[in-house]
């Protein structure tokens, strides 16, 4: 009955309507003027057979002479529908359809657009980031300007991050979401998806996230992939850069960019694919009272990567020392620190110095998810003892050698 | 006129703002704020959502296309979830009881659950580019001089961003007022006649103030009125913010809709039509006397023929034909437009009405209508005026109005479309079962019980009935008397309101704090108009009033002064000396002792002296 037209009788009365989804025990109908809602004790008197016409596919007239631009959509929703009789948001994915939301698009770049799969990003897995990094791979190969990936917000800073160390990039890849749905008017989806088409034209040569610079709708900021954290739940601004300044940003409606920090360029590397991930990596907030046997837990499953999140300057509980000396032997054990902010430092307090000897390495000023993402490429790529060096090693700018006021 | 021949069917739907504690959909309170004390603002733009089957809703596309900023104010009262920031919370309970409340009070249904909806709005005044909104009962009726009024619906919904400015483009808004909840009741339309819409609205506010829970003051009830007559349209006029004008708008929109019948008829008799084509005539205007045309970036008309006279004909008091473009010029952000039948004049010279004339190529009997502005506005403002224009053949548009305060209106934009309605995924639907509601007295039956049992005039009662401090009158009625209590909280301040005090600033613990003095004898009841005074100024205890006041006391102290120093006078005259020296008494004590007590005590004191 989902979706028919029905004749009801309830409350004494008739009413016709749509039945739409429910809940609870109740029937809900849309009503003829526009209104849901929901009746307990109701007889159907007749059910309606309604045509309902599909939706005709807009039209796109691309302009020629400009760049083309790779769209990969991961499930994160850019641009949707709603249907206001049945109030159903339905994702859009087609690069007309895209355009169709946001005509703006098609005054900046030619656009191809990939479905590569739906998944909320709350439950997007390591898995999902090497498919990315190899459709991204065989993007960057063909003649494109740069790559967009749409993508959930929760885990947006995680997936940038895998792919900053998976690909090395001549060319922009850029990351966009929307913190407001995009089937409201206030979206900010449109908006950070012009700017995204603006940033993957420009002079940049690597993994990026675009979003909006503040809550008004004046500039989205273009954060550095391993350098980027969603730092609010809720808010437009949620991205921030953390421990290196945003490395630009895009000035809405017009498009101009204003470079902030040193970036690598396009053209800079070389186009480089090395997809492997040990799946087999934890990230462990320590907190006062925390067992180590935590790491017990995880080293018995086979874990060999373990990324701590310490307090302050990068430490745990002075009873953690035993555990970690002995796990450590044959595993990569990288402090960084809760604080998010700062570097990590183990020599300063007689604890860190313990954890140090114990065989702790430290995170430098990456931050945590960072960390865990570079310890799963690390010791999917290479030796355990190549993996020891390189965590400390600025590989794709997620460590900085001097951090400054930002 | 004769209303019933032309087919006049009226519909009024009422907002009333609810006084809660909290918003509808946050935790804010339900507080306005003075625009100084805004600590942030920031800047939106708002985008058209295309329907599933690629349509658009009209209303709402006109709006886009005005294309605007929106600037709001954010306050320490209010957070994220106004910002578009933060998903709403649930819906407040408070707000919902006294929705039912109302909804018993109006004879209505209730649903069994009440879904959240979302009505895109995209003028700005709701920073998510929709309005929460639920329905939460229908189908009941009001009795107005007998006659049984249909209520179709009554809802609950957020009250929009507060309009503060609006320039180049921006509009600025307020959201201290977004958000705090609103009723919104809608009758069927069986309204036939100016003054029963007047009475009808009438009736509906009286019951939302009876519930003690609306919110009073300007801006917090306002109207909409839905007419229609049988060869117009269906017309929806906004915010008629007084009840005294809502007869006079609606005799107005009759007024305006049979006069746009007569100007069809004769349009069609002239087989009159309007040209499709958008002219650019800024050459024409490059060194005209006009300020606005020649600062103007572009200048463009429209030609329509055979329209000579009849855009400069008066539709409603003081509004033309004219009017009505001018009004959609507006709303894409233009000044106005000009047009040939009120030209040459402005600084336009005969000169330039030719050369305008030759121009688009318009007859002796032709129109000309010109607007100007940046090229992109004058175009959508003027392809806008020519589909207007060419309504003009057809009849009556409907669309949606603006009330004004003559009791005239002018175009908003079109009537929205009945189906720009989504779930309000965000909010969970709420039950509605177990909410138990008391129907108060209402306040007309109120007014009737005091007449009986106070003997109070009718046209008193009703006002002390209807005022929020009705019930201080019931419980100091008793003991100082229904008169006196009157006087204190009605009376004396509709007096002193005339003489400038600022008598709004009165609280209900300010009326308390006098009346208590007055059945306590700490003031007579002539001192209530001074000591109303004082509170108007500033914050007294009671105690400082009564000092400041002076007690009584010293009354029989000053009464044997008196005597003593008029002693061969009050010999000479005996009791005779009574009348003069009462006023001398009085002018000591007016305002501080009842006149009564200070005869009597005069009177006993004098007796004393001549026996004695």
């Amino acid at each position: 009955m989902l979706g028919k037209r029905v004749k009801i009788k309830a409350k004494g009365r008739i009413f016709e309507g749509i039945v739409m989804p429910s809940f609870t025990d109740k029937l809900v109908l849309k009503l003829d003027n526009g209104y849901n809602v929901g009746f307990r004790d109701y007889e159907i008197l007749e059910v309606y057979e309604e045509e309902f016409k599909s939706p005709l596919p807009p039209k796109v007239e691309w302009k020629e002479e400009l760049p083309n631009v790779k769209v990969i959509s991961t499930g994160g929703t850019i641009a949707s529908k709603v249907d206001y009789r049945t109030g159903a948001v339905t994702s859009q994915f087609s690069a007309e359809e895209i355009v169709s939301d946001i005509p703006e698009l098609a005054e900046i770049c030619k656009i191809d657009a990939t479905l590569l799969y739906n998944i909320l990003s709350e439950n997007m897995k390591p898995e999902n980031w090497i498919e990315l990094a190899r459709e991204v791979y065989k993007s960057l190969k063909k003649d494109y300007e740069g790559v967009i990936v749409t993508h959930g917000t929760d885990t947006m800073h995680y997936s940038s991050a895998a792919l900053s160390f998976m690909l090395s990039t001549p060319k922009p890849v850029v990351f966009v979401g929307a913190q407001r749905s995009s089937d409201r008017p206030s979206s900010d989806a449109a908006m950070n998806m012009i700017c995204a088409a603006h940033a993957a034209l420009s002079d940049l040569g690597e993994v990026v996230v675009v979003m909006h610079g503040t809550t008004s709708d004046d500039f989205c900021y273009i954060h550095r992939g391993v350098k980027v954290r969603k730092n609010h739940t809720s808010r437009r601004d949620a991205f921030q850069s953390v421990n290196y300044p945003p490395l630009g940003k895009v000035i809405y409606p017009d498009g101009k960019i204003e470079w902030l920090a040193e970036r690598f360029r396009r053209g800079e590397r070389e186009l480089k694919l090395k997809d492997k991930l040990e799946k087999k990596v934890v990230l462990i907030k320590f907190f006062p009272g925390l067992s180590p046997e935590i790491l017990d837990f995880y080293y018995d499953k086979g874990y060999r990567g373990f990324v701590i999140e310490g307090t302050g300057l990068g430490h745990v509980s002075t009873d953690w020392v035993e555990t970690i000396k002995r796990i450590a032997e044959d595993s990569l054990v990288v402090m960084t620190s809760q604080c998010l902010w700062g570097r990590v430092c183990d020599r300063v307090y007689d604890t860190g110095r313990y954890l140090l000897q114990a065989g702790v390495i430290e995170g430098e000023d990456m931050l945590p998810e960072v960390a865990l993402v570079k310890v799963m490429w690390l010791l999917g790529n290479y030796s355990l003892e190549e993996a020891k060096e390189l965590v400390k090693k600025n590989l794709v700018g997620e460590i900085n050698e001097s951090l400054q006021f930002y | 006129m004769n209303y019933s021949e032309l087919g006049l069917k009226v519909g009024i739907e009422i907002h009333q703002q609810l006084d809660t504690k909290h918003k509808l959909f946050c935790r804010c309170p339900t507080k306005l704020m003075e625009l100084e004390e805004s600590n942030f603002e920031f800047f939106r733009y708002l985008r058209l959502k295309r329907s599933e089957l690629g349509e658009e809703d009209r209303a709402a596309k006109e709006e886009v296309e005005r294309s605007k900023k929106f600037l709001y104010k954010f306050y320490p009262t209010t957070c994220l979830v106004e910002a578009d920031e933060e998903p709403p919370s649930e819906l407040n309970r408070e707000a919902l009881e006294i929705a039912v409340q109302i909804a018993k009070m109006l004879n209505m249904e209730l649903v069994d659950e009440v879904h959240v909806m979302r009505k895109i709005v995209i003028d700005g005044s709701n920073t998510t580019g929709f309005q929460r909104t639920a329905l939460v009962a229908f189908d009941g009726y009001v009795e107005v001089d007998g006659r049984k009024i249909g209520i179709a619906t009554l809802c609950l919904e957020e009250e929009a961003c507060r309009k503060i400015e609006e320039r180049n483009g921006v509009v600025v808004y307020s959201l201290d007022r977004l958000g705090i909840p609103l009723v919104e009741i809608g009758t069927k339309p069986d309204i036939d006649s100016p003054e029963l819409a007047k009475k009808v609205a009438w009736k509906i506010g009286m019951i939302l103030r009876s519930t003690g829970k609306v919110k009073r003051g300007l801006g917090t009830i306002r109207q909409d009125v839905n007419i229609s007559i049988a060869e117009g349209a269906r017309v929806e006029i906004k915010g008629v913010q007084s009840l005294e004008i809502l007869d006079k708008v609606v005799e107005y929109e009759v007024l305006r809709q049979v006069n746009l019948l007569k100007i069809r008829d004769e349009l069609r008799k002239r087989k009159a039509e309007v040209v499709e084509e958008i002219f650019d005539v800024s050459e024409i205007f490059k060194d005209t006397k006009s300020k606005i045309l020649r600062k103007a970036k572009k200048v463009k008309a429209i030609l329509l023929k055979n329209f000579g006279g009849i855009v400069g004909r008066e539709i409603q008091p003081g509004r033309r034909l004219g009017t009505e473009f001018a009004d959609i010029a507006k709303t894409f952000g233009l000044g106005g437009i000009f047009h040939t039948d009120e030209l040459p004049a402005y600084g336009i010279g005969e000169e330039e009405v030719k050369k305008l004339k030759e121009f688009v190529g318009a007859g002796e009997n032709d129109a000309v209508v010109i607007a100007a502005g940046d090229e992109e506005r004058v175009n959508r403002a003027l392809r806008r005026i020519i589909e207007r224009a060419k309504y003009c053949l057809i009849g009556v548009p409907e669309e949606t109005r603006k009330a004004n305060e003559d009791g005239t209106t002018s175009y908003l934009r079109p009537l929205p479309g009945a189906a720009r309605m989504y779930p309000e995924t965000d909010v969970p639907p709420v039950e509605i079962r177990d909410i138990e509601v008391e129907i108060p007295e209402l306040i007309e039956e109120r007014a009737e019980r005091y007449v009986r049992e106070y003997s109070l005039p009718k046209d008193l009662a009703m006002v002390i009935a209807d005022s929020e401090f009705y019930d201080l009158f019931e419980e100091f009625a008793k003991k100082i008397g229904a008169t006196t209590a009157a006087k204190v909280l009605h009376i004396i301040p509709s007096e002193l309101k005339k003489e400038g005090f600022k008598v709004e600033k009165l609280s209900k613990e300010d009326f308390r704090k006098v009346l208590e003095l007055i059945a306590e004898k700490k003031i007579a009841k002539e001192g209530a108009e001074e000591a109303l005074k004082m509170l108007c100024e500033e914050d007294l205890s009671k105690e400082e009033i009564a000092e400041r006041i002076g007690k009584a006391e010293n009354l029989e102290e000053y009464i044997r002064k008196v005597i003593e120093e008029r002693k061969d006078f009050v010999l000479e005259r005996g009791m005779g000396a009574f009348k003069p020296l009462m006023g001398v008494v009085m002018k000591e004590f007016r305002g501080k002792v009842d006149g009564k007590i200070v005869a009597e005590k005069l009177k006993s004191e004098l007796e004393r002296f001549l026996s004695g």
